[in-house]
């Protein structure tokens, strides 16, 4: 099967399966270059700085392991969602320990409310276990991308 | 059971749709329904009045404001950060069974008319959902009355701000010294120069500072009256055009008056455009852009190049004619306002000589004259004296009046003393033929004598507790002891009558019908 890569919420070269970071901000640095290195994301340092202002606001750690740094930005041209599987986990400040699914939700500042949708639909797939055990089984990043652009349909 | 929720966040894009998923999972799972309202940046769908009126309970996870809360007034209600219900939701569905199953009996009133109920008597609630069943008189009622409710803060820190500023210049500087006013313009020029002239020592500055703090506040009062108008009428989209026409309104000198109708024009003109039905990807660019920009283009031209003229001379025409108001007219005047003021304690009446008063108030403080100011003495005075009466009456003989009567007679003296016509209903309710005519007369006196007193009055609320602002406070306090008293021996003697007859026919004792608080 050929997917071609070029659109859509997230692509194979979003995702890592193997993220090791040591805190949550080198987390989501790594998780931001790869949409940098997509092209999702025009400027790496104020994009970073629109997630830590929306950190700052309240951690976005959820119990049960997910970490979801997320903002609406100026620096960002899609909605995008970069997407890290972390073994040994990253700690997002949730109750209840690190997370090792992270999800870095990119939102373009003026997108209108129809081209959020994707990430509605997203977010509200991150609370079904089905889908968050799907993800921790991943072991191909073509196959993670595959299934996460399929299973979010706004 | 029926759950009704909301979600918002600050970002908007994941907490929200987050937890609605939590919660709907959460409550199909207990075997509940659940319809969930997401306001994020995603699209919000605003969930049906017929979902919201059928619902036994409201979950609101959310971590800023929810929008439009007043549809869910009356309902059972459970709250939480949105976290909380991302991490448990079956505990938050459980926390809403227990409200359902602790709600008073009665509490679950449909929302819209639970909404509808209170919005026809207090005119503050936010009238964005004027129920469909209403009567344009009312949703026009109900308009106006919202865009008052906002005014209302604005006028009372002007009014009091700019009555500070005279009282301590005449203190520091006596009759014969400066101006406030010649001090106030000399200030701001200094301001635009760059220089704060003022002096923490100088008592005259400070009574500058007030006053020009006050008429910075009361530069806001016809935006924010028309601003918020056509947030009645239109909801969000319609505040920018609103407070444009407000502020255009100033500039063509068509003031109060003018506020009201480019408020009304406004929302009118912003209720239409939210009409029009277009593909949904357009949606979030014609609420943020399209509506703001053409309805403050259309409607302040309209204002600009056709109304405001008219209007200008409208509002002229009328500042003219309160200031040919005096000696016996001006006291007709109170008494009628007075007669209003008590005919129906806060009812649409009431709220059209309430009305009546901040306008004159607001166009008298604009325009330096003195004749608003007397309005607004007589509309508080006689909007105070109902309730006072009847604490007063209740007071004096006891056993005229029912049990819970007697209850309210304590409230009604601290609600009387904050002008709060409202507290004299429980009385008219029980017994409205005898109460009310009474009430009236007493108002009726209150409000002729303010005038005949000359009493003048800055702030548009605020009861015993503005009565250092009042121009000749003791006539104005005795003013409102005459209607007091007035009333109360009124109410007193048809009571008596009306036990004299029943002990005649040795029917029913006491005051018959029970009161209904």
């Amino acid at each position: 099967m050929t997917v071609t890569d070029t659109g859509g919420l997230i692509t194979t070269e979003m995702v890592d399966l193997h993220l090791e970071a040591p805190d949550k901000d080198s987390a989501t640095r790594h998780l931001a270059e790869m949409l940098v290195a997509a092209g999702r994301i025009t400027d790496l340092e104020g994009f970073l700085a629109d997630v830590r202002a929306r950190e700052a606001q309240m951690p976005t750690g959820l119990e049960g392991g997910i970490g979801i740094p997320h903002c609406r930005s100026e620096h960002v041209t899609v909605p995008t969602v970069g997407f890290g599987l972390s073994p040994s986990g990253v700690d997002y400040g949730a109750a209840d320990g690190p997370a090792d699914l992270i999800f870095l939700i990119a939102a373009p500042a003026g997108a209108d409310s129809d081209h959020l949708k994707i990430l509605a639909a997203l977010a509200r797939r991150l609370v079904r276990q089905e889908f968050k055990d799907n993800l921790r089984a991943a072991t191909d990043p073509a196959a993670a991308a595959h299934y996460i652009r399929t299973e979010v349909t706004p | 059971m029926k759950f009704v929720a909301v979600t918002s966040c600050p970002t908007g894009i994941a907490h929200t749709y987050m937890a609605a998923e939590s919660l709907e999972q959460a409550a199909t799972a207990a075997g509940h329904e659940i319809v969930v309202e997401t306001q994020g940046a995603g699209g919000s769908e605003p969930l049906d009045t017929s979902v919201i009126a059928e619902a036994d309970a409201v979950i609101f996870a959310n971590d800023v404001e929810v929008v439009a809360k007043e549809r869910f007034a009356g309902k059972p209600l459970v709250t939480s950060g949105v976290k909380g219900a991302i991490n448990n939701g079956p505990a938050l569905i459980a926390q809403a069974e227990e409200a359902v199953k602790n709600a008073p009996v009665g509490a679950a009133v449909p929302a819209a008319a639970a909404a509808a109920a209170a919005g026809a008597d207090t005119g503050p609630r936010l009238a964005t959902k004027v129920s469909e069943g209403d009567s344009w008189g009312t949703k026009l009622r109900q308009w106006l009355m919202t865009g008052v409710s906002y005014l209302i803060p604005f006028v009372a820190a002007g009014g009091l701000l700019i009555a500070l500023g005279f009282a301590l210049n005449t203190i520091a500087q006596g009759d014969q010294g400066y101006l406030v006013t010649d001090q106030a313009d000399a200030f701001r020029a200094g301001l635009a120069e760059g220089e704060v002239l003022f002096s923490a020592t100088s008592l005259a500055d400070w009574a500058t500072l007030a006053f020009v703090i006050g008429q910075a506040a009361f530069g806001l009062i016809v935006p924010v009256l028309a601003g918020f108008i056509a947030f009645a009428m239109a909801d969000r989209p319609g505040i920018a055009p609103g407070f444009v026409a407000g502020v255009v309104a100033g500039l063509v000198g068509a003031g109060f008056l003018g506020g009201i109708i480019g408020g009304l024009l406004a929302g009118g003109f912003v209720m239409w455009l939210k009409r029009v039905k277009l593909p949904f990807a357009f949606a979030g660019v014609w609420t943020v852009v399209v509506i703001p920009l053409v309805g403050s283009l259309v409607v302040g031209g309209l204002m600009i190049l056709v109304l405001g003229q008219p209007i200008a001379a409208l509002q002229e025409g009328l500042t003219n004619w309160l200031e040919s108001l005096s000696g016996g007219s001006i006291i007709l005047l109170g008494v009628i306002l007075g007669l209003m003021m008590a005919f129906d304690m806060g009812g649409p009446v009431n709220k059209v000589a309430y009305f009546f008063g901040v306008a004159s108030l607001t166009t008298s403080l604009e325009q330096g004259t003195e004749v608003g100011l007397q309005i607004m003495a007589a509309v508080m005075a006689a909007g105070m004296t109902p309730p006072l009466a009847l604490a007063l009456a209740s007071t004096l003989r006891p056993n005229l009046f029912t049990p819970s009567e007697q209850q309210n007679g304590k409230p009604a003296w601290l609600l009387g003393a904050s002008f709060i016509t409202e507290g004299a209903i429980p009385f008219a309710a029980s017994d409205p033929l005898r109460v009310i005519p009474s009430i009236m007369a007493g108002s009726a006196l209150t409000g002729g004598l303010v005038m005949a007193f000359g009493s003048t009055l800055q702030a548009p609320h605020g009861g015993i507790f503005v009565v250092p602002f009042i121009g000749d406070p003791w006539l104005y306090l005795l003013a409102i002891l005459a209607g007091m008293v007035l009333s109360a021996v009124l109410v007193i003697a048809a009571k008596s009558t009306k036990k004299a007859e029943h002990q005649l026919h040795d029917a029913e004792v006491g005051a018959g019908i029970p009161a209904t608080v």
